[in-house]
């Protein structure tokens, strides 16, 4: 490919709250600008993933490559990088950003401003991009623009009364918005003889060329041969191809240099060497500073993961490793549990993270997995000046070992229409937030600003945010750091015998009312023996709730009419595929999803 | 040559009315159905009896729905076939179900005019006011009338059906029940437990009471045991879960399901278990008449067959266990090994070892069986010996 000029270059992404049509547009782009015709399009080019495209939400970054011809007469290179949408992935999106020189802001024309748009906005001026908004769903017959654009200007303060207004759905004024990338997005700036320094906003494993780089030359230039350095985590290699993305497919070129976005491979077997956010540089000649921002991501939450059938350890191993050279985020370690036996301790961004692996584990690799309650990471201080990140409660030291503990609290954003107000600081409440403040946006609506324990936003939180406030609240939030709590850790025995991977870490104020519903679910879940077994929940050898399993006193189907015999072996095979996914504690059958009933404590 | 057993059953679908607790395959119907209905059924019995009449035909049994309630020359014409067709020589018990209500003198001579030897009439129980809550449209009255015409007529083998767990049931009613029941004498009584489905107005009728009807789990068990205590007082054996007879009374169709030999189902939904294969026919009243419209010899009717299942070794030791635990003789340790080539211990030695130790089977000699307790919970003890 010639040479490419760099004001003829346009770095950018889409921003959006949740739904408000961000993959879509971005899919109007691609069409509109004949990359692909639009049968070839198959819906959401960017969300690869079946699992993306299933939840409609984009888990990880992808990159493409548009050549535009605009009305002046100049044909442009469009880099649309896209964006993780969802707030388990923010670190994701802030290298993402950053590798962009501006953003198209999408809003729901009826739905207007929502939590994550003011987020993601923030997110975007942060690093200096060029902001502008893009009205979407304007055939929706609920369609407000003119209101949503007063709000935008007011709320988030940036020029909106221009906005196109489109519908990416129907494919109505998009030409307009493909216009406004070439004269609201500045062109990348940048000394392609400078010494290299590129930013890495992804990467992706393949098993031909090793570790796919993507990232975005900010000074310098990088080509085949030129012997790289990662300067955080120190890794060397020699470039094989550089390139660009093509829809779908990489798409080799000489090489990269200042203002570009493309990609490198350089045989490198491990996507822990090449974090998002490092900093590429040339080993022979390198830059003085890394780029800024740089931050090793760290799990948020963790679980453990265990096969259902103890001889499918090998096998959930190996997936993991397979799924990790994809994903750096993700971590595991082998651990034991009395009841559950061989498992690993894996540790997650946030609870999506932890379901998508959940899902690709089961769906990708067709295992049957026995997953523990996702706890938070506590920082446990004992007495003799050490410090414990314990990531689960079976490993808590004996209490007389402890000092203090303390665990990770969150900066939350909660929009929410006026009526609803009430609710949501009820429910922030219940899950011992403390109140910052509210400030009114318009008339309506509401930004509600709570400092709130990780543990508490990591279970159901948003869900039932959604149902008290009827679908209408939105949420995000960031991590603010760790504070001293008083926690303790609930025991579960059954049958008078503890279940390692029942135990869990609670705030001692809610300690009672925990371990009553634990044993009330616990009690649903297991389904009764020939024996009677008692369920208790105990803080440390204090027995403070109790439930009991009534010992099994009929189970006959005696009516097998006419001979059917068959329906009489289907219920018998049902139950005893249902004694199969037990697991055995003493003596004891315990249900695999008892082991999640945590998560369910408050559920009605 | 020594022919294989053989059991016939026919599957009368039609009801005067449906019971409120009822999931069966049945329906109300008109004479034109019931007719139509009738002569499919001989027509499907006819292209069978080639297959039937190599094998030692020893029991027959007509279920439902109601058999009574077809119209006497309907039901002739069913008989006088089968006996025209079939070789009805060895069969040694041949039993209708009768339901209350739609039995009179003419029916009963009819039917032991053509080989019936044994009645099954439906009761469920003595108290009216249950009766009608179960939706069945007969009183004590109407079956007491039934049941001296059955005796009237020579029958000298009847079955009542009874149910316990009933709505609103006490023990109080259950065991008046029981007690004018066995005053009766008849020579066999099945005794279920009610099971509530889904679907049934019975379930819906339950999920919108203000307190829960059915009787408490204490009181269930108590009914429960007043059954075996009440008829074994009364000279009535247990032999299966849910039947008890007088010596030499037991049901031989029914023991035939529990010791697997061969029976064939006419008739739509029948079931069948020939030639160590497990079907059912398709259970669609259109379909069963087209096929057989258009049917002529044996190949032609497979297309009422549906969920064929050729059974393994495997599954054939499992319905050993399950059904063979059924009945109160229980299993044989010898009998296993012959019909599977290997001894009951190298295939469930482990599972036995543990239902002994739970107290749910016991083991004597050559016989495993049942514990009292096994038969409380005797899908739980089942289950295990499924692979």
């Amino acid at each position: 490919m010639a040479h490419i000029e760099q004001s003829k270059i346009r770095n950018f992404c889409i921003i959006a709250h949740i739904d408000h049509g961000k993959s879509t547009l971005a899919d109007r782009i691609i069409e509109k600008t004949g990359l692909l015709t639009s049968r070839e399009m198959q819906s959401q080019v960017l969300d690869n993933m079946e699992l993306e495209r299933e939840r409609g939400i984009t888990i990880k970054a992808q990159t493409v490559r548009i050549i535009y011809n605009a009305q002046d007469g100049e044909e442009y290179v469009f880099n649309l990088i896209d964006t993780p949408g969802h707030v388990d992935f923010n670190y994701e999106v802030s290298r993402s950003l950053a590798a962009c020189d501006g953003a198209i802001l999408v809003v729901d024309a009826a739905q207007g401003v929502e939590a994550q748009t003011l987020a993601n906005v923030y997110l975007a001026l942060d690093h200096d991009l060029d902001v502008f908004p893009v009205i979407n769903k304007i055939d929706l017959p609920s369609a407000d623009p003119d209101r949503v654009i007063e709000e935008i200007e007011d709320v988030i303060g940036i020029e909106a009364h221009d906005a196109p207004r489109i519908s990416a759905k129907n494919g109505i004024n998009i030409e307009e918005v493909l216009e406004s990338i070439v004269t609201k997005i500045p062109a990348p700036t940048g000394d392609p003889n400078a010494p290299l320094q590129a930013l890495i906003f992804d990467s992706l494993y393949d098993s031909y060329k090793g570790v796919i780089i993507f990232c975005r030359i900010k000074e310098g230039t990088v080509k085949k041969g030129t012997r790289i350095r990662m300067m955080a985590t120190k890794a060397e290699a020699d470039v094989v191809e550089v390139g660009y993305f093509g829809p779908g497919q990489f798409i080799p070129c000489d090489e990269l240099s200042a203002g570009m976005v493309g990609y490198i491979t350089a045989s490198i077997k491990n996507v822990r060497d090449t974090t998002v956010g490092d900093t590429v540089t040339d080993a022979l000649n390198p830059c003085a500073e890394p780029l800024p921002g740089y931050k090793k991501v760290n799990s948020m939450v963790y679980c453990g993961l265990y096969p259902a059938d103890s001889a499918k350890y090998q096998d959930l191993k190996d997936a993991l490793e397979k799924l990790q050279l994809n994903d750096a985020s993700l971590n595991y370690e082998p651990e034991t549990s009395v009841a559950l036996g061989f498992g690993f301790r894996c540790g997650f961004l946030g609870l999506l993270h932890l379901e998508i692996i959940q899902e690709r584990l089961e769906r990708e690799y067709n295992l049957d997995l026995v997953t523990t309650a996702p706890g938070v990471i506590y920082h446990v201080y004992k007495t003799d000046g050490e410090m414990i990140e314990l990531t689960n409660p079976s490993n808590l030291p004996d209490p007389s070992e402890i000092e203090h503990m303390e665990e990770p609290i969150v900066n939350a954003e909660i929009m929410v229409t006026k009526e609803f107000v009430g609710s949501i600081m009820q429910l922030c409440e219940e899950r011992r937030g403390t109140y910052l403040g509210m400030e009114y946006i318009e008339d309506t609506r509401a930004l509600l600003k709570y400092e709130l324990p990780l543990n508490e936003i990591i279970y159901d939180f948003f869900d039932a945010l959604k149902s008290r406030s009827r679908g209408y609240a939105s949420f995000d939030y960031e991590m603010k750091g760790y504070e001293k709590s008083d926690l303790c850790k609930l025991d579960i025995l059954i049958n008078k015998e503890e279940v390692d991977a029942l135990s869990f870490i609670v705030h001692s104020s809610t300690a009672y009312e925990r371990g009553r519903k634990m044993c009330e679910k616990l009690k649903e879940e297991i389904p009764r023996h020939l024996f009677e077994i008692p369920i208790q929940a105990a803080i440390g050898s204090k027995v403070i709730a109790r439930e009991t399993v009534k010992a099994l006193r009929k189970d006959v189907l005696a009516k097998c009419y006419g001979g059917d015999i068959s329906r009489k072996k289907k219920l018998l095979e049902k139950q005893k595929e249902g004694k199969k996914r037990m697991r055995q504690v003493g003596n004891v059958e315990i249900p695999q999803k008892a082991f999640m009933s945590v998560l369910k404590l408050d559920e009605k | 040559m020594i022919k294989e057993q053989l059991g016939i059953y026919i599957h009368i679908p039609f009801c005067a009315r449906k019971c409120n607790y009822c999931d069966f395959l049945s329906c109300r119907a008109d004479y034109d159905m019931m007719k139509k209905y009738t002569e499919s059924l001989i027509k499907e019995m006819r292209i069978e009896s080639e297959y039937v009449n190599k094998k030692e035909l020893k029991t027959i049994f007509i279920g439902g729905g109601t058999p009574s309630i077809l119209p006497v020359e309907l039901m002739e014409s069913i008989l006088q076939s089968l006996n025209e067709y079939c070789d009805m020589s060895s069969c040694i018990e041949f039993s209708m179900e009768c339901n209350p209500g739609t039995l009179n003198a003419d029916k009963l001579d009819m039917y032991r005019q053509y080989g019936v030897n044994r009645l099954s009439i439906g009761l469920q129980s003595a108290n009216d006011k249950e009766l009608k809550m179960l939706g069945r449209i007969h009183t004590f009255e109407d079956f007491l009338q039934s049941y001296y015409l059955a005796r009237e007529k020579h029958y000298n083998n009847i079955n009542i059906d009874l149910m316990s767990a009933l709505p609103y049931q006490t023990r109080e009613t259950y065991l008046d029940t029981l007690k004018k029941v066995v005053e009766l004498n008849p020579e066999h009584i099945s005794a279920y437990s009610l099971i509530i489905e889904d679907g049934t107005p019975m379930k819906k009728m339950v999920e919108i009471a203000k307190e829960n009807p059915l009787p408490d789990e204490t009181a269930e068990r108590d009914m429960y045991y007043d059954t075996k205590r009440v008829l074994h007082e009364n000279g009535y054996e247990r032999y299966e879960i849910s039947n008890y007879s007088k010596p030499g009374r037991e049901c031989i169709h029914n023991m035939s399901y529990w010791r697997r030999t061969s029976y064939i189902g006419f008739g739509i939904g029948a079931s069948s278990y020939i030639e160590g294969t497990r079907y059912n026919n398709i259970s669609d009243f259109q379909t069963y008449f087209d096929i057989l419209q258009k049917a002529d010899k044996r190949d032609d009717i497979t297309r009422l067959h549906e969920n064929v299942e050729s059974l393994t070794k495997q599954d054939m030791m499992e319905e050993y266990m399950f059904l063979g635990l059924r009945m109160m003789e229980g299993v044989s340790v010898r009998t296993f090994y012959e019909e599977f080539g290997k001894t009951i211990d190298d295939v469930y030695g482990d599972i036995l070892q543990k239902h002994i130790d739970e107290k749910l089977i016991e083991r004597s000699d050559d016989r495993i069986r049942l514990t009292e307790l096994g038969i409380d919970v005797s899908n739980y003890v089942f289950s295990d010996y499924i692979f």
